[in-house]
């Protein structure tokens, strides 16, 4: 059993991209500050810190999942996938990340790291994403700058070029 | 805001679980998928002195079908329940409800028990618990005990859990054959809380409707043999029997419609798909 003490801070390991890293967290530090403070990522915003905006949306063992809902202690041993993942390693975007780029489907950019890592593990999934998988997905976000359409054009995009490359149906 | 300060315990298993309630009991809280408690700590809510992380018991992370329930532990998340294949053969209200708990990104860690725990009034699950005649199980060191939804929860996030106790599962009922179920609900947004929600059974000439969202907790009214021209009193005297106020959200006036009508919408679909 894991004891961590109120006072303490202990060292939390976990795979961050696809990397080993390691930092140091209190019992009551949120993953989103975690990632942001001690490993440094600062990709991950941070808006409501209490679940509703989807701002610091992460994955945690491939599922997107609110980081502000997180205790840093709990991602111990998980695998957490951030927005600086999402590109290739020499800084090209992603299909999504240039589809939203394309669609003006940001502005401010604040929501812009959540609602990607949750669309990416939607678009990760074993079919292409159908019109209502999409919206229930971006309905998990708030944005204030676009109204949403330049998100959906994105979206639709990338789900329309998947089906067209064969890849999945 | 940041929670304050508190203490993190891990257990491995259920027995170790119990030994820190019953030790830290009235100081701790149980921490399962954080979506309602975490919230409550980072707005300062709740002050804890130490929380209990229950989310790697395994043993705890079930789901369980037997002849008359479906038997979630307090480990399972809404998410692998709604990927249940027998989910909607089982408990067909709670394939329907599911999607209305939070978002995809919210379920993902959300679980079951956590939101009966939380007792929230307007959510979703407690009213599917309320309305099929559930109940959930409580275990402490002392021993466990079953309760029925209605004397689960008593009031607006107040539930009869003791301080030691955990809630380790909860029992719905699954339908049988020939059962017909509705589901409906009134929110800001499509994952907000409900403004109403509204959860119907018909079986065999009995309906049971359950509502959230306007009482301090799901208020469940059962009738057998009703006419079809009956349907508007009784909804109405229910609609006022509530003792909805006006909030934030909506006013008084609007949640005793949305009763009258969403009420009368989903019985009768509850009663068109009985056998």
């Amino acid at each position: 059993m894991q004891r961590v003490s109120a006072d303490a801070r202990v060292r939390v390991s976990l795979t961050l991209n696809g990397r080993q890293v390691s930092g140091w967290a209190e019992a009551r530090t949120l993953l989103c500050d975690f990632l942001r403070h001690e490993l440094g990522e600062t990709g991950t915003h941070v808006g409501c810190e209490h679940g509703v905006c989807g701002a610091c949306t992460v994955r945690i063992d491939g599922v997107p999942a609110r980081s502000c809902l997180a205790l840093a202690v709990q991602a111990d041993g998980r695998r957490i996938d951030t927005i600086e993942g999402l590109g290739g390693s020499d800084g090209a975007l992603g299909p999504l990340q240039a589809a939203f780029r394309k669609h003006h489907a940001l502005q401010c950019g604040f929501c812009t790291p959540g609602l990607l890592m949750s669309l990416s593990a939607l678009f990760d999934g074993p079919t292409v994403p159908t019109e209502d998988q999409i919206r229930d997905t971006v309905g998990g976000h708030l944005c204030r700058c676009t109204g949403y359409a330049g998100i959906m054009a994105a979206a639709r995009e990338v789900a329309e070029d998947l089906r067209k490359s064969g890849e999945k149906s | 805001m940041k929670p304050r300060k508190f203490g993190y315990c891990r257990p491995d298993t259920l027995d170790e679980a119990l030994a820190l309630l019953a030790e830290h009991g009235d100081q701790a809280c149980v921490l399962a998928g954080g979506q309602s408690l975490v919230p409550m700590l980072n707005l300062r809510l709740v002050d804890s002195a130490l929380v209990i992380d229950i989310s790697r018991i395994a043993a705890l992370a079930s789901i369980r079908e037997t002849d008359d329930h479906l038997e979630i532990g307090a480990a399972t998340t809404q998410a692998r329940l709604l990927a249940h294949p027998g989910l909607e053969r089982a408990v067909p209200l709670l394939a329907r409800a599911l999607p209305f708990v939070g978002h995809v990104q919210t379920r993902s860690r959300g679980t079951v028990c956590g939101s009966l725990a939380h007792a929230d009034p307007s959510a979703e699950l407690p009213l599917c618990l309320a309305t099929l005649g559930g109940s959930v199980v409580l275990r402490s060191t002392r021993g466990e005990r079953v309760l029925a939804a209605a004397d689960f929860q008593t009031g607006a996030l107040t539930t009869a859990r003791a301080p030691d106790e955990l809630v380790v599962a909860a029992r719905f009922p699954t339908a049988r054959a020939g059962q017909g179920i509705a589901f409906a609900e009134v929110a800001r947004r499509h994952g907000d809380f409900a403004i109403v929600a509204l959860a119907a059974v018909a079986d065999q000439g009995a309906l049971r409707l359950g509502v959230g969202g306007v009482a301090d907790r799901p208020t469940v009214r059962a009738w057998t043999g009703l006419a079809s021209a009956d349907l508007p009193d009784v909804l109405n005297d229910l609609a006022w029997d509530l003792g909805g106020r006006d909030d934030l959200h909506a006013t008084a006036h609007f949640r005793r419609d949305l009763v009258r009508r969403l009420g009368r919408t989903v019985l009768e679909e509850a009663a068109s798909c009985s056998a």
